[in-house]
């Protein structure tokens, strides 16, 4: 399961705990731009520690050395989008790159010897966040070369999906396909979810609607402080209309770019 | 604020995108700057403005000009909030369609008022009533291009109408529209004064939400049994999503096709306060007070509430959607809720060209996106109910290879002669080449009786393997097969995608072989139920299997033949089999 720190995904893994009765039996892989605020570094291994995750945490360390990014300077956004969270999913879940694990007697994470490509993964993806988004399946099979046949995906009906695969598919599992951004709230409120603090005003009239990299993700302007107040806010206040990645800033490079994006494997 | 799938649906070029398009803005239910920035679009590639383009977020959609999949879209009215789903008109895109219109409590037909009634416009109708949706309403668009002519309405009125009566479906209601226009749409229109019913949003409005399934028997099928032993968590505790009814802690449960009994202990949850009744639609687990064996995709039932169906035949109408036709004798895999089992098309009783509804004899196969009456067979018995007494276990997929080919319901029990299976072997063993050595001799000069012997659970494997040895140091000619070398040879091509029961068999047909031979056969299998160990059975007759099962029993019917308890040190188990072949006479007593 991938999980990005955010609050889908997040609610993503709450629904995985609540799926098992309080475990997680699959791993749960976090890609690290290394450009993340750092306080969702810190929130990722508290909680890793705290619920017992098998956290498995990729990079792509070769760019990042060589300062081959867009806040270098080096490369515009799509490229380093590219680089920094399309090739460096692709390459953890394949194994080709090193991938560090959370050593839960040590507390700290360390190079993993597993090196086992994953088959499939579970992604926090919405419908209602983009138009491209909306033509997914709940279970969404990759082949070989990750490409993705729009139009030949398969039926999914009476709660029956897809779930045999020939050798080599790559399967794309998004449960929460018809939830709104509206829902994760209300449903993070019901469930008492610990979110953390980046989503919420701390006191200068700002707060993050949709997280990423610092450079390229700004706050958006409101006072909400709690759960309840972003419901509000998103039920009826300012943000009742406005599309939820507004303050993307790689989302507006070109008109396609999330589109093509998807295809590398960027959720 | 209450919620509601309606799905849209109708010939390709009919109108749907525009309506959807149309809904959303007049219900200002566009985020902002959308119909801005897709009206720019236009200008920008000198294309008129289509209020369809706002759907078509997709690229290569844009290009193709034709919806391909089920795009959802929200938009409110006073009364509750809707998930639309756009469903694509053109027939390859059959799947699409149903994929999105399965999930509608609702649904919009849409048909052309120029172009008339079309072959998708009945196809459509007749999945939406397999699909099980009965709240219609028929849409007949671009009335501007019949110049919002009444006669011409009630001329596409009347046919489809009596289309849809052939099966019981009656619409709702009939709305003339312009969508293009916004006519009808959410006011009457003027430019059609003759029409006295209401707006399209009005009829939205009226659709009613599907009933709530808490009155009705409990019905669970089950997903898995969780073991957390590793994190130090001993609850046992069956999983599943509860399609109808309620449960409560004490209450009987009877898991099908087994019937095994049991009571519930307690009601598992995660961050939940505790509990003592789980209902209808809930995801959940509970926890027995007794240790039975059960499997996935059993069925639970109340003890009190009226069982499922059981057994191996059974009639179902179905659509085909896969790309190769289902053909009579190949063997499939049936999903009914949590079930998988293979399932054979036995016979077909009628093909439909779903757009001509006529019945078609002697027919061998059914094609792609035809529809037809069939009988189907399992190897295993089905625990079911008929489509019209419980929607969900009702209800199945059939998967062809690794793709989901086609959808179905239960219309009636079939009561089969004989079994697939032992018909399988009146053949198989109708053109076995028989030698010249009969079984008799082969015994008389190994000194033994060729039997196969099944181990079934954890340490099944392990115990299997000292048996082998014991008996080949004690002169006996024993073979053992594990699991994975029936599936590394004879089994190949096995892929799972057939469904366990191929795996058995071919299991059954090595126990055959092996046996006819002379040999005392050992096998063993993690898992296993009564009707594995009658298809291994039949298989292997005339040889009588013996059963001994390391740990909790999954039989209901069959008695072990040994049990040997999670405690019992291998040595002591291993005593237990030979005394076993001693009792049944398997080798004479003075060799062991
Ligand atoms: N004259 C007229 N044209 C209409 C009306 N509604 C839709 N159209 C046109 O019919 C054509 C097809 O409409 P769409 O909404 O794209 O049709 P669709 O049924 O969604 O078709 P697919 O997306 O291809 O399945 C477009 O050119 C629309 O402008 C109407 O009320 N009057
Ligand atoms: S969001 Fe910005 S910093 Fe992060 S990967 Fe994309 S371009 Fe690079």
């Amino acid at each position: 399961m991938l999980w990005s720190i955010g609050k889908d995904s997040t609610v993503l893994l709450w629904l995985a705990r609540k799926a098992f009765f309080g475990h997680v039996p699959f791993p749960l892989v976090h890609i690290d731009t290394s450009y993340k605020v750092p306080e969702m570094i810190t929130y990722r291994d508290k909680f890793a520690l705290e619920w017992n995750l098998n956290l498995v945490v990729g990079q792509n360390e070769a760019a990042l050395k060589a300062k081959e990014t867009f806040p270098d300077g080096k490369i515009d956004r799509i490229a380093c989008c590219k680089a920094l969270k399309a090739n460096a999913l692709k390459h953890t879940l394949s194994g080709e790159w090193p991938r560090k694990r959370m050593n839960h007697q040590t507390r700290q994470l360390e190079y993993d010897t597993n090196t086992e490509p994953y088959t499939g993964v579970i992604v926090g993806a919405r419908a209602d966040e983009e138009g491209s988004r909306s033509k997914e399946r709940y279970f969404s099979p990759r082949d070989k070369q990750s490409d993705w046949d729009v139009g030949d995906q398969p039926p999914e009906f009476w709660n029956q999906f897809k779930t045999d695969f020939a050798p080599g598919t790559h399967v794309r599992i998004h449960p929460l396909l018809d939830w709104t951004e509206l829902n994760i709230w209300e449903y993070i409120a019901r469930e008492n979810i610990p979110i953390i603090s980046l989503y919420f005003d701390q006191g200068e009239g700002k707060r993050y609607r949709s997280l990423g990299c610092y450079p390229c993700t700004t706050p958006v302007e409101s006072t909400s402080t709690t759960v309840q107040e972003i419901v509000q806010e998103l039920k009826s206040g300012k943000f009742s209309n406005i599309a939820e990645r507004s303050g993307r800033a790689q989302d507006k490079e070109d008109g396609g770019g999330l589109e093509s994006l998807r295809r590398e494997g960027y959720m | 604020m209450e919620q509601m799938n309606i799905v849209i649906v109708g010939h390709v070029d009919h109108g749907k995108s525009t309506l959807i398009g149309r809904l959303l803005a007049d219900t200002n239910s566009l985020p902002d700057g959308k119909l801005e920035s897709v009206r720019l679009m236009c200008e920008r590639n000198a294309k008129p403005f289509e209020y369809a383009f706002l759907l078509d977020a997709l690229k290569d959609e844009q290009s193709q000009g034709i919806t391909i999949d089920s795009a959802r879209c929200f938009f409110n009215t006073a009364k509750r909030r809707y998930i639309i789903i756009d469903a694509p008109g053109h027939i390859e895109f059959l799947k699409n369609m149903i994929t999105g219109a399965s999930r509608a409590e609702a649904a919009l037909l849409l048909i052309d008022a120029y172009e008339g009634v079309q072959e998708n416009s009945k196809r459509h109708g007749y999945m939406l009533h397999l699909l099980g949706i009965r709240q219609v309403v028929v849409v007949v668009n671009k009335m501007d291009l019949v110049n919002y002519d009444e006669a011409a309405f009630l001329k596409v009125k009347t046919e489809y109408e009596a289309f849809l009566g052939q099966f019981g479906l009656v619409p709702a209601a009939f709305i003339p529209i312009a969508a293009r226009d916004g006519e009808n749409m959410v006011t009457p229109s003027e430019k059609m004064p003759w029409y006295a019913g209401k707006s399209v949003l009005d009829h939205i409005d009226d659709f009613t939400q599907a009933k709530d399934k808490q009155e009705l028997p409990f019905r669970m099928s089950v997903q898995d049994v969780y073991k957390f032993t590793a994190a130090n968590d001993d609850r046992r505790i069956v999983a599943g999503t509860v399609m109808s009814g309620q449960l409560k802690v004490g209450e009987e449960v009877v898991f099908f096709p087994s019937q095994k009994r049991s009571r519930v202990k307690s009601i598992e949850g995660f961050n939940q306060a505790p509990r003592t009744t789980i209902s209808s639609g809930e995801a959940t687990g509970f926890t027995l007070e007794t240790q039975i064996y059960i499997r996935p995709g059993d069925l639970v039932v109340k003890a009190t509430d009226v069982p499922p169906l059981s057994g191996t035949t059974f009639k179902v109408s179905l659509f085909w959607l896969g790309r190769t036709p289902m053909t009579v004798g190949k063997a499939y895999k049936l999903k009914l809720a949590s079930t998988r089992v293979t399932v054979y098309l036995k016979e077909i009783v009628s093909v439909m060209d779903a757009s001509e509804l006529q019945t078609e004899d002697n027919r061998r196969e059914i094609g792609r996106h035809e529809v037809a009456e069939c009988v189907l067979e399992t190897l295993k018995p089905l625990a079911y109910d008929l489509a019209i007494d419980f929607e969900d276990t009702g209800r199945f997929v059939i998967v062809d290879g690794y793709e989901i080919a086609a959808g179905g319901i239960v219309i009636g029990q079939v009561a089969s002669e004989a079994s697939a299976v032992q018909k399988y072997r009146a053949q198989r063993d109708a053109s076995w080449e028989k030698g010249l050595v009969e079984i008799q001799q082969r015994q008389q000069l190994l000194g033994q009786r060729a039997r196969a012997v099944v181990f079934v659970g954890d340490r099944a494997p392990e115990l299997g393997k000292l048996l082998e040895q014991h008996l080949i140091s004690n002169g006996r000619l024993a073979y053992y097969l594990g699991r994975a070398s029936v599936l590394s040879g004879m089994g190949a091509d096995y892929t799972g995608a057939l469904g366990r029961e191929e795996f058995v068999r071919r299991l059954g047909e090595l126990a055959h072989m092996f046996t006819d031979a002379g040999l005392i056969f050992m096998t063993s299998m993690q898992e296993c139920d009564d009707a594995e160990l009658e298809i291994l059975s039949v298989l292997s007759d005339p040889f009588e299997i013996l059963v001994v099962v390391c740990g909790l029993n999954p039989f209901s019917q069959r008695v072990p033949d040994v049990q040997i308890s999670d405690a019992m040190d291998l040595e002591s188990a291993k005593s237990q089999v030979v005394q076993l072949l001693a009792d049944k006479d398997v080798v004479p007593e003075y060799f062991l």
